[in-house]
């Protein structure tokens, strides 16, 4: 198991490397859409942490903390973005679909599929590595779809070598999770049978612990378990994401739909005016929230990891981490780059 | 008449429907804010955001339908077919079979498709060919603002079960979500008069019908959404050398007008498919199938997406089919004498 500063180095390569990801988006050098795992560093640092050679990961729309964590190639992943030949998959897959066979980690970007898989991960793992685990990352958004649900029960039911993480960050694309969830996830998982644990993503070392008993039983083939860690979600759904461009400037950016939604709300025809109140506030709602995420504070993965170091010691790993994929981030536009 | 986006022109068939008939409800997810007019106009007792939980929503709409509502049933991109399918495959294209015609589901699946924006594998598929593969199901592709309002017009009115796919290289909504996220440093050929254009709004586009775009002797192109702007610019490329073209836009995959593609190979005695969706077991061999049993044997060829779309921007404009693609297919059948096929280039063969 890793020390702070190992874990800390972890958390600060994910999020620049998340950063670079951000810009080359932005500069529309890398095309569609771009779910960055800003705010999951943690659970990806945490997590990562405490896996071994053999251990298989399975992975949602927002792989690359998890991957980077893992020590796949930055520059390799950097060049399937920018949609090169040269890419970790030629180009041909993007950041939702980032693999690497020699790490057995796969992602895909159908919303609750990586549990299913995980549990796959996790049968191979068993019959033909004992001793070796599968996690499975997903959202609290996900945690809604049937082959979840179904696969909370297959593994318990085999009892698979799994660790289902589930990073919940309150949302559900531009929904609350809380409007369209039933009960309380943690509860629903120990309904199953799992092993549950229920830890705050921001802070690695909870992450790391919570896994590693989790891990720990795994290995020694117990109960599968659910592990919740509530994280924040820094950058909206995707880059560009509607709702926080609206929620950060309403009077531009959000100038056509707050215009849309107020005509509508006046049109004849439709709902009693107390149901269209409630919509709009509902709307305002959601855009307060939209808003109130931010970087370093409390609910920062990096803030908090940051200020459990010393700040010297803090401030050169960082260092350390922005050169790094710096140096990724030029050798992966050497050449070769098609505007 | 009024000019309108390809999503404003959806919308506002929506909206329409919902103020005149309180059995419409709009359901899916994040309805609430992609549809935050309807929300705020109707309330989220008829726009429902729904939970990530396609096999549920998409099977509770179904039920709804059976029993009295009149459910639009958003699925964010028909990629995500795959997690409800068989409230679709299953359900909904059943009931009216099994009853012998006495119940129906007036089911309408809102949904997004296509590329050209570089999202990669599993968010620009057309899958309408799979769709259209299932008896019990229209589907339907418009691929201008008018067509869209009308079809969604009829799709609200119609009795059974209707896909209704959005490209979104037409719907500015859906690109501007999925492609583009608020960046100036991003570009899209997007076909003008596919994203903007007049509506006339109630008027009713029939399910089954498709449209002849431009007319000419020497060949048919057929094709859907995106495809027929491409085809509509390659035929314009094409008049230049002499190879005038019917562009035909099918508009409806399922049923299919039979009728309007053997009356235009008929006089052109050749086709040739532009069809975003996969090249085999779809549409562009059913429509082989359509005029040869109709007793036509004309030249044949295809542009199609041969294999799963790549992420990279160069590569996916490569595997979709382009203007170059188009002309250069119309060419070679143009060359072949009539009733011949010329060999595919590019495609594997039985001894590659």
């Amino acid at each position: 198991m890793r020390s702070g500063s190992d874990l800390f180095r972890q958390v600060a390569r994910a999020r620049a490397f998340e950063d670079a990801l951000g810009a080359l988006w932005r500069e529309g050098r890398i095309s569609g859409e771009m779910h960055l795992g800003t705010g999951e560093e943690g659970v990806a640092a945490g997590i990562v942490a405490c896996l071994r050679e053999g251990d298989a990961v399975a992975l949602d729309h927002r792989p690359t903390p998890v991957l980077t964590a893992l020590g796949v190639d930055l520059v390799a992943m950097l060049r399937e973005m920018l949609g090169r030949e040269d890419g970790l998959h030629r180009g041909r897959a993007g950041h939702m679909h980032l693999m690497s066979r020699a790490h057995l980690a796969a992602s895909s970007g159908i919303v609750g599929s990586s549990a299913p898989l995980g549990a796959g991960f996790a049968l191979a793992a068993r019959t033909l590595r004992p001793g070796a685990v599968a996690v499975a990352f997903f959202g609290d958004g996900a945690a809604n779809q049937g082959m979840l649900l179904e696969t909370l029960n297959l593994a318990a039911a085999w009892s698979l070598p799994l660790l289902l993480v589930c990073k919940d960050n309150g949302w559900a694309i531009t929904t609350r999770t809380e409007n369209v969830t039933g009960g309380d996830l943690v509860a629903r998982a120990a309904a199953f049978g799992l092993e549950t644990a229920d830890v705050d993503g921001a802070d690695a070392g909870a992450v790391r612990d919570a896994a590693g008993a989790a891990i720990d039983r795994a290995r020694r083939g117990k109960s599968p378990t659910f592990l919740r860690a509530q994280v924040s979600r820094l950058d909206g759904h995707f880059l560009g994401d509607p709702l926080v461009r609206t929620a950060r400037a309403p009077a531009t950016e959000g100038r056509g739909l707050l215009a849309a939604v107020t005509a509508a709300s006046l049109a004849r025809g439709g709902a009693g005016l107390g149901a269209r109140g409630r919509s709009v506030l509902g709307l305002m709602d959601l855009l307060r929230r939209a808003r109130r995420e931010d970087r370093d504070t409390a609910r920062d993965p990096l803030e908090r990891a940051r200020r459990a170091m010393a700040p010297a010691e803090a401030a050169r790993i960082e260092d350390e981490a922005l050169a790094e994929v710096a140096r990724a981030v030029d050798a992966a536009g050497e050449s070769g780059w098609r505007a | 008449m009024a000019r309108m986006t390809f999503a404003g022109a959806i919308d506002a068939a929506v909206a329409e429907a919902m103020a005149r008939d309180p059995r419409v409800v709009v359901l899916g997810e994040d309805v609430h804010s992609l549809r935050a007019p309807l929300f705020a106009r109707f309330g989220a007792g008829r726009v429902l955001a729904a939970p990530i939980s396609e096999a549920a929503f998409m099977g509770a709409a179904v039920g709804a339908a059976m029993a009295g509502l009149r459910p639009v049933a958003e699925l964010m991109l028909v990629d995500f077919v795959g997690v409800c399918l068989d409230a679709l495959l299953n359900q909904a294209a059943k009931v009216e079979a099994f009853t012998a015609g006495a119940w129906k589901v007036p089911l309408v699946v809102r949904t997004t498709c296509g590329g050209g924006y570089g999202d990669g594998g599993q968010h620009e598929q057309a899958l309408w060919g799979l769709l259209a593969g299932i008896p019990g199901l229209s589907v339907v592709v418009p691929s201008t603002p008018a067509d869209a309002h009308g079809l969604m017009v009829s799709a609200l009115r119609h009795e059974g079960p209707v896909i209704f796919l959005e490209h979104k290289l037409l719907s500015g909504q859906w690109l501007e979500f999925m492609g583009r996220g608020g960046r100036e440093t991003v570009s899209f050929d997007v076909p003008r008069e596919g994203a903007e254009g007049e509506v006339t709004a109630g008027a009713e586009v029939a399910i089954g019908t498709a449209a002849l775009r431009r007319s000419g002797d020497d060949l048919t192109i057929a094709s859907l959404a995106v495809g027929v702007h491409r085809a509509l610019a390659a035929a314009e490329r094409l008049a230049t050398e002499g190879l005038r073209c019917d562009v035909l836009d099918l508009r409806t995959v399922r049923p299919m007008d039979r009728d309007a593609i053997v009356a235009s190979v008929r006089r052109t005695r050749r086709l040739l498919v532009v069809d975003e969706d996969y090249r085999e077991f779809g549409l562009s061999g059913e429509l082989a199938a359509v005029v040869l049993e109709a007793g036509l044997a004309p030249a044949f060829g295809r542009v199609c997406v041969d294999d799963t779309i790549p992420y990279a921007r160069h590569l996916e404009d490569e595997a979709l089919p382009s203007v170059e693609r188009i002309a250069a297919a119309a060419r070679r059948l143009a060359e072949a004498p009539h009733g011949a096929s010329p060999p595919p280039s590019g495609y594997p063969t039985a001894t590659s």
